[in-house]
């Protein structure tokens, strides 16, 4: 195979919304990956990791963070026009992260407290995910994301192969690790069974029950799971507050907690 | 020539030293992280001396009792499947080169186990996993080769949990056949000793080395009275009768909407089952796209992408994956390879996060047909 000219590799373009940066700072944190990764793509627009800004079109966009502002509406709809395929990364770009737990408040009364000037803040109410105002072609989950997961993506797009993420529980990678599971030894609590894969099971592999960082996965049966945090004495609140934190307002999750909310 | 014998406990330990003389592994019960697993273990130290486990849907506890046990656990929380069939493995690669491309097969790693404790129920489950992978026309060449090289030291089981249903499924707590070495622990007044058979001329001839002499009768009979202690002990059970028939008849009971609300498709239970052989086949390639290779990796008939075919997918419901591993396990396996899939180790429903239990889901299935007959 001839190797491709510079011009020839595809045009990436990372932007970020409301969010941490963690997730894009996991690109930069791939050392052994990024030679290779600088080597296949062409990264044009990344202000997190260079001056350079080229202008789209573009034939990836990645895109972190929540849409919480008008103009963050107007911006979306700029960058989905201008990327050939729309690639969303983290709990803030698919679930509208942690901050979503004020789409449980009226954001007026933040407004007041936060700022001096409320009249000058523009926001929406609620925090929402990037798929809520244009069509993502793939959403990779995780509170940061998976490194390798990032990765795996961008390879499988540039190889023009299905990527290799699952959708499937968390158990699925403990009992692949061999892990002993927290809940059934040890009556520790533990979102596994509804969070999707891709951490590589990294709590429970400390003797943690999962938080899940990863948003439900692709069945998820909150309202069996929940039974089962009472019988390990687990009350109402607890469980209201576990399904309430970085995917919160996904869906299967935001209804569980709603469920327990008296 | 006699093949029983009484084994000292020192013994054990000349019996794990010779096997690693021949070059073997040696993988046996030891202590981990709250539970009892098997994994690499070099003396008879390492053994979980005075550790049980009591094991109900959903809860797995492990305590000492002080005792001289050293096989008194019940289960690990995962069978010896990992060893004979791991869970991640690489078939092949590619290497594309100029125009054309090679294709490098990935050998297997030569393995030599020798397998410390394995009990009866699980011992079955190797036979019935030789039958998936060995009998057939698709052979799994890296199964066979590990398997063909390894060595059983079965235990006969001293205590039985609460979960096991052996006695159903006709797999303990003696172990019948195909182990090289078949050892009862007895432990009495009398002392700790354990009584060993030969099932192989292999497990004789290194039972002669490590100096064990001749069981007497009276020993003999405590090696039983030791497993029909256990038998006794044994509470759980599943009705077999008929059962190919029943399950593939019902189909469509209320039953199973009622398990599909339960159940958290999370696919633990497949995991733990030492029956359970599916896998999936994944490729992948560098960046550069200059190799690709394919792995095979466990997978589960309660994901969603096991069902997942060209056009669609044909068991998106909960309902319709628990179904099929039930009926899998206990109705259509008999069909394809003339027995059940479930040997009663009761794993399933220990590991399974919320309880549910194969054996309670069946008399369900079953009490619901005769109401329907009754009301018909
Ligand atoms: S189905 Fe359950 S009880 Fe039967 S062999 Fe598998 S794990 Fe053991
Ligand atoms: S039966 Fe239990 S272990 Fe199996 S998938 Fe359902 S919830 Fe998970």
């Amino acid at each position: 195979m001839p190797t491709k000219s510079k011009s020839l590799k595809p045009k990436v373009a990372v932007f970020k919304f409301a969010s941490c940066d963690g997730c894009q700072l996991s690109l930069l944190d791939a050392e052994d990956e990024l030679l290779d990764v600088a080597g296949a793509i062409d990264i044009a627009f990344f202000p997190e990791a260079s001056r350079r800004m080229l202008k789209g079109p573009y034939d990836i966009g990645i895109v972190e963070g929540s849409i919480t502002t008008p103009h963050d509406v107007e911006h979306i709809r700029e960058i989905r026009k201008s990327c050939a395929v729309l690639i969303t990364i983290g709990a803030c770009a698919t679930a509208g992260g942690i901050q979503a737990l004020r789409n449980w408040k009226d954001i007026k009364n933040y407004v007041h407290i936060v700022y001096a000037s409320p009249e000058y803040i523009s926001t929406l109410d609620r925090s929402l995910p990037v798929g809520s105002f244009v069509h993502v072609d793939f959403e990779l989950r995780g509170c940061p994301i998976n490194k390798y997961q990032l990765i795996e993506v961008i390879n499988a797009f540039l190889n023009k192969r299905k990527p290799n993420i699952h959708a499937y529980s968390v158990c699925m990678d403990c009992k692949l690790k061999g892990n002993e599971c927290v809940m059934v030894a040890r009556g520790i609590p533990c979102l596994g069974p509804v969070t999707q894969s891709g951490c590589g099971a990294i709590c429970p592999s400390f003797d943690r029950g999962c938080y899940g960082c990863f948003g439900p996965m692709e069945s998820p049966n909150t309202q069996a799971l929940a039974a089962q945090y009472k019988e390990v004495g687990e009350s109402e609140l607890d469980i209201k507050l576990a399904f309430r934190t970085f995917n919160a307002y996904a869906d299967a999750f935001r209804k569980e907690s709603e469920a327990h909310e008296h | 020539m006699d093949k029983t014998y009484r084994l000292e406990t020192e013994d054990l330990e000349r019996l794990l030293q010779l096997l690693q003389g021949e070059g073997y592994e040696t993988i046996g019960p030891t202590l981990g992280n709250g539970t009892i697993v098997y994994d690499k273990i070099t003396t008879a130290k390492d053994l979980p001396k005075g550790w049980t486990d009591e094991e109900e849907p959903a809860s797995y506890r492990i305590s000492n009792n002080g005792g001289e046990r050293m096989f008194g656990y019940t289960l690990a929380p995962q069978s010896w499947k990992r060893f004979l069939y791991p869970p991640l493995r690489e078939l092949f690669s590619i290497r594309r080169n100029g125009k054309s491309f090679e294709t490098l097969r990935t050998d297997s790693e030569e393995k030599k186990f020798a397998f410390i404790g394995v009990r009866p129920c699980e011992l079955s489950a190797v036979l019935i996993q030789d039958k998936v992978f060995t009998a057939g026309e698709y052979r799994d060449d890296d199964y066979l080769s590990r398997r063909r090289n390894a060595f059983i030291v079965a235990v006969n089981c001293a205590n039985a949990g609460a979960n096991c249903f052996c006695l159903s499924m006709n797999t303990g707590p003696k172990a019948g056949e195909g182990f090289d070495i078949a050892l009862t622990e007895v432990v009495n007044d009398g002392g700790h000793y354990f009584v060993a058979e030969a099932g192989t001329d292999k497990g004789a001839t290194l039972l002669e080395r490590t100096g064990g002499i001749a069981a007497s009768e009276r020993e003999r009979g405590e090696a039983e009275e030791v497993v029909e202690r256990t038998a006794s002990q044994i509470t759980k059970s599943l009705d077999t009768r008929g059962l190919q028939e029943i399950l593939a008849e019902n189909q469509e009971s209320p039953h199973w909407d009622d398990v599909a609300k339960r159940c958290l498709t999370c696919g633990n239970c497949t995991m733990v089952c030492p029956t359970c052989f599916c896998a999936a086949v994944e490729d992948s390639t560098d960046l550069s796209g200059k190799t690709a290779s394919r792995t095979r990796r466990w997978d589960s008939c309660f994901t969603l992408d096991f069902a997942r075919v060209s056009g669609g997918n044909f068991r998106i419901t909960p309902k319709s994956r628990y179904r099929q591993w039930l009926t899998h396990k206990l109705s259509s396996w008999v069909e394809q390879f003339g027995i059940f899939g479930c040997v009663g180790c009761g794993r399933c429903i220990t590991w399974c996060p919320v309880g549910i239990d194969i054996t309670a889901e069946v008399s369900a299935i079953k009490g619901e047909r005769v109401k329907q007959e009754k009301g018909a």
